[in-house]
C-alpha cells in the first residue's frame, strides 16, 4: 500500500526501465538510499531479500543474535551518523523481536526504517505459520508504517518510509513486505522524491514569534536555557552555542540533549531533572524566562508541574506542534526546525547593539555559582570500595572525554549522564523515553560501526547488560572493539535506591543473585575480560583496556552496592526540592 | 465540553484505525464517530464527537494532525455548524399502539420504512438530543432495536473544510 498520494518524480534515465523482484527492489532502493549498513537477522518470510543481499557488497548486512538488538544498533547508528539507521527482520517473532526496539527509537525520535517480513498476501489473516499482524502492533510506536500488498508499490513506498523516518520530528517507520511480493515482478523506479499532500512539517519559524521571543530573552533579569534531543537531532548544536554565548545566559541539557552545549563550558550548569544538578533546577525554579528548545517538559524533567518554573516567562521552539502546551502552557510557541529557528533568532541578536542587561545577569550569575557551591556530585573516594562515580570520572578523563558513550539503564545511565561531560553533539547514545534495558550493547556496535576509528564505551550494569548479552558473539563476528564498563553493584540499583527511599527498604527482587564470572564469559565469548575489586584498581583497568585498540574489552567493576544516585527529585515533588546527599 | 471534530483523511486500510487507536491510547473520550469516503473516492471524512477540557481538545486537534494520512482538521463546535444522525428504529406495534406509534413518529418527522402485524421500523434524522427525545417518548417496553449512525456535521456558510 504505498501511499496513492505520493506524487512521484521519476529519474528520466531510460536505462532504470529494467524488471526486478520485490527482493531487488528493497536492495536497489537501499543502495539508492545510501544505506552503509544493514541490521538484521534472516528467517523464511525474508529469504528472498536474503538471497539479494547475498549477491551484492555495497549494503554491508550485520547478523546480530536476536532482532531486537538489530533495532538497537540502526538506532545508535542513526543518533552518531545523524543518517536514518535500518534494520532488516522477518515475520512473526522477528517482527514481534523488533517491537523494543521499535518503541525505544519512537520515544527519543530516532529516525529509522524497519524492514519485516510478512507471510504471502493469500495467507493473512490465516493464522499462518509465523504470522503476526506487525503493522497493527506496531502502529502505536512507529511514526507510520505500511503494509505492501502490490509490487509496484513498493520502490515508493520504501521512499517515503525514508522521508518520513528522517523529515519534520523523525521516527521509526516500518514496511511490512509479504514474501509473494518480494518475488513479484515489475520496473523499478526509485523516486529521487516523494512529496505528500497529508504531510508538511513547518520547518521554518513564524517571524513575529522569533521576533517576540527575541524581545522577551533580551528583556529578560534571569534567562534560562533548557534544551533537548531536539537540538541534537536538528543538528542545531552551533547556533545554540553561538546564541547562549552571545547572551551569556546559563544553559542546562535534558539527558536527550546532553551534547547540544559543551559540558566543560562555564555557562552550562549541567543536566536538569530527577537527577539534575541543584544549580541547574535551581536555575530553572527562579529564572524570569525559560528558553526550551528541542525539549518536551518530560516528567523526569519538570517535577511536579504545577511547581514547575513559577516565576518564568516560557519560550518553547519545537518542530513537533503537539509537543507545544501539551505538559507546561507556554508564552511564546514557535514551531520549526531547531536549527532553522536558531539560525533565525541568531540573525535578530546580531543586529541588536546592547543585547542584556550586563547587570542584572551578573547578579543572576553570582546566586547560581552561589548554588554550584552546594557541589551537589560530590562523592568520597576511599582505598576500600569503588565509587561508581569514580570509575564514570576516570573513563572520562582517560578517554579525554571523547568517547562515544552508549548506556543501558539505571543508576549507571544516570551517573554516565552527570560525569561524562560531553562537549559535543552525537557523542551519546541512551534510551531516554522508554528506558529501555539491553539498549546498551547492540548500540555500541552500531555506534562502533558509524565510527570505527573512535573509542565506543558501553557504560552499563550487571543486570541490563544480560538482557543483551548475546551481542558479544556479533561483536566478535565483525571485530567491533567496544569498551564494556560494567558497574557491577549486585544490585538492580536504580529499583534498589527507590526501595530504600519510598518502600521502605524493603529490597523485592533487586538483589541479583548468581551472577556469572563476566571476566569468564569476555573470554568464553573471545573476548577480554578485567576486573577491577579496589579503587586502585580502575585506572590500570581502564588503561589496559583502551590500549587493547582492536579488541573487545569486557570491564567488570565491583562497586559500592548500596551507593545512590544524587541528587533526586523524589516523583511528585518540584524541582527545587532534591534530595542531597 | 462536546466537541464534534471533522477530519479529512486518506482513504486508505488502516486510517481509520490509526484514529481510533489514538483516540484510545491517549485516553480521550469518544461519543461516536463516523466515517465514509466524500465526493473524491480518495479521502474519507471522519465526524467525531467528543468531550474534553479546552487543553485536552488543542491535543487532540494536534496529535489528529500530526498521524501521516491526516490531511485536516477541523473543530467545528468553533463556529456554527449543523448536525445531523440518522437512527432506525423497531418497535412493538400492535392494538392501539399502532395510531399512537405512527402520530409520534408524524410529530417527531419520522418515517416508518417497514411494517408487520406486530411492529414498525422507523427512520429518523435529527440532532442526537431530538433522536434521544423520540426514544423517551416511547413507552420503554416497544422498543425492539435501535441503531444509530452517530453524529455527521458540516459547517454553515459557503466554505467548505
Amino acid at each position: 500500500m504505498a501511499s496513492p498520494t505520493a506524487t512521484e518524480q521519476r529519474p528520466t534515465a531510460q536505462h532504470q526501465e529494467e524488471e526486478l523482484t520485490g527482493a531487488e527492489i528493497v536492495v536497489r532502493a537501499l543502495r539508492d538510499e545510501g544505506v552503509e549498513y544493514l541490521y538484521g537477522y534472516p528467517g523464511g518470510a525474508v529469504l528472498y531479500i536474503y538471497d539479494e543481499l547475498f549477491k551484492q557488497d555495497i549494503v554491508k548486512h550485520i547478523l546480530v543474535r536476536h532482532e531486537q538488538a538489530a533495532v538497537h544498533a540502526a538506532d545508535a547508528y542513526a543518533r552518531v551518523t545523524g543518517k536514518v539507521g535500518v534494520a532488516l527482520v522477518t515475520s512473526g517473532p522477528g517482527a514481534t523481536n523488533a517491537v523494543t526496539g521499535i518503541a525505544t527509537a519512537y520515544m527519543d525520535s530516532i529516525p529509522l526504517v524497519v524492514i519485516s517480513g510478512q507471510v504471502p498476501v493469500a495467507l493473512i489473516g490465516n493464522d499462518a505459520f509465523q504470522e503476526v499482524d506487525t503493522v497493527g502492533i506496531t502502529r502505536p510506536c512507529t511514526k507510520h508504517n505500511f503494509l505492501v500488498k502490490d509490487v509496484r508499490d513498493l520502490a515508493t513506498t520504501l521512499k517515503t518510509a525514508f522521508h518520513l523516518a528522517a523529515t519534520g520530528r523523525p521516527g521509526p517507520v516500518l514496511v511490512d513486505i509479504p514474501k509473494d511480493i518480494t518475488g513479484h515482478k515489475t520496473i523499478y523506479h526509485y523516486p529521487e522524491k516523494v512529496s505528500l499532500r497529508s504531510y508538511k512539517p513547518t520547518v521554518k519559524g513564524h517571524p513575529g514569534q522569533v521576533r517576540k521571543a527575541m524581545q522577551m530573552i533580551t528583556g529578560a533579569q534571569r534567562p534560562m536555557f533548557y534544551t533537548g534531543g531536539g537540538v541534537i537531532l536538528a543538528n542545531g548544536a552551533e547556533e545554540l552555542v553561538k546564541m547562549v554565548r552571545t547572551l551569556g545566559a546559563p544553559i542546562t541539557n535534558t539527558f536527550m540533549g546532553l551534547g547540544g552545549y559543551p559540558a566543560s563550558d562555564r555557562q552550562f550548569l549541567g543536566m536538569l531533572g530527577m537527577h539534575g544538578t541543584y544549580e541547574a533546577n535551581m536555575a530553572v525554579q527562579n529564572c524570569d524566562v525559560l528558553v526550551a528548545i528541542g525539549a518536551r517538559f518530560d516528567d523526569r524533567v519538570t517535577g511536579n508541574i504545577a511547581k514547575f518554573a513559577p516565576h518564568a516567562k516560557i519560550v518553547h521552539v519545537d518542530i513537533d506542534p503537539s509537543s507545544i502546551s501539551k505538559n507546561v502552557r507556554v508564552d511564546v510557541p514557535i514551531v520549526g526546525d531547531v536549527r532553522q529557528v536558531l539560525a533565525e533568532m541568531n540573525q535578530i541578536l546580531g543586529e541588536m547593539d546592547h543585547p542584556t542587561d550586563a547587570r542584572a545577569l551578573a547578579a543572576w550569575w553570582a546566586q547560581i555559582e552561589d548554588w554550584r557551591k552546594r557541589d551537589c556530585l560530590h562523592y568520597t573516594q576511599n582505598d576500600e570500595v569503588i565509587k561508581p562515580q569514580f570509575v564514570i570520572q576516570k573513563l572520562y578523563e582517560l578517554t579525554g572525554g571523547d568517547a562515544i558513550v552508549t548506556t543501558d539503564v539505571g543508576q549507571h545511565q544516570m551517573w554516565a549522564a552527570q560525569f561524562y561531560g560531553f562537549d559535543r553533539p552525537r557523542r551519546w547514545a541512551s534510551s531516554g523515553g522508554l528506558g529501555t534495558m539491553g539498549y546498551g550493547l547492540p548500540a555500541a556496535m552500531g555506534a562502533q560501526l558509524a565510527e570505527p576509528d573512535s573509542t565506543v564505551l558501553c557504560i552499563t550494569g550487571e543486570g541490563s547488560i544480560q538482557m543483551n548479552i548475546q551481542e558479544l558473539s556479533t561483536c566478535l563476528q565483525y571485530r567491533l572493539p567496544i569498551k564494556v564498563a560494567c558497574l557491577n553493584n549486585h544490585y538492580l540499583g536504580m529499583v534498589r535506591q527507590w526501595q530504600e527511599f519510598f518502600y521502605g527498604s524493603r529490597y523485592a527482587m533487586s538483589y541479583v543473585d548468581a551472577l556469572p564470572d563476566f571476566v569468564k564469559l569476555a573470554e568464553a565469548f573471545g573476548h577480554v575480560g578485567l576486573r577491577a575489586d579496589k579503587p586502585a584498581d580502575v585506572e590500570p583497568v581502564i588503561r589496559e583496556a583502551l590500549r587493547l585498540k582492536d579488541r573487545l574489552v569486557f570491564m567488570d567493576f565491583q562497586v559500592d552496592p548500596v551507593e545512590n544516585v544524587y541528587p533526586m527529585v523524589p516523583a511528585g515533588a518540584a524541582l527545587s526540592e532534591m534530595i542531597l546527599v | 465540553m462536546r466537541h464534534i471534530i471533522s477530519i479529512l483523511l486518506e482513504n486508505e486500510a488502516g486510517a481509520l484505525s490509526r484514529v481510533a487507536g489514538l483516540f484510545s491510547a491517549r485516553g480521550y473520550n469518544i461519543e461516536a464517530m463516523t466515517v465514509a469516503p466524500t465526493h473524491d473516492a480518495s479521502i474519507s471524512r471522519m465526524t467525531v464527537a467528543t468531550r474534553g477540557s479546552e487543553e485536552v481538545m488543542e491535543q487532540v486537534l494536534k496529535q489528529l494532525n500530526k498521524l501521516v494520512e491526516v490531511i485536516r482538521v477541523q473543530d467545528l463546535s468553533d463556529g456554527p455548524h449543523i448536525e445531523r444522525e440518522l437512527m432506525l428504529i423497531k418497535v412493538h406495534a400492535v392494538g392501539p399502539d399502532r395510531e399512537e406509534v405512527k402520530r409520534l413518529a408524524d410529530i417527531f418527522r419520522g418515517r416508518i420504512i417497514d411494517v408487520t402485524d406486530r411492529s414498525y421500523t422507523m427512520e429518523l434524522t435529527g440532532t442526537g438530543e431530538k433522536l434521544d427525545a423520540f426514544i423517551h417518548a416511547l413507552d420503554p417496553g416497544m422498543v425492539i432495536e435501535v441503531v444509530r449512525s452517530g453524529a455527521s456535521a458540516i459547517s454553515r456558510g459557503a466554505k467548505g473544510i
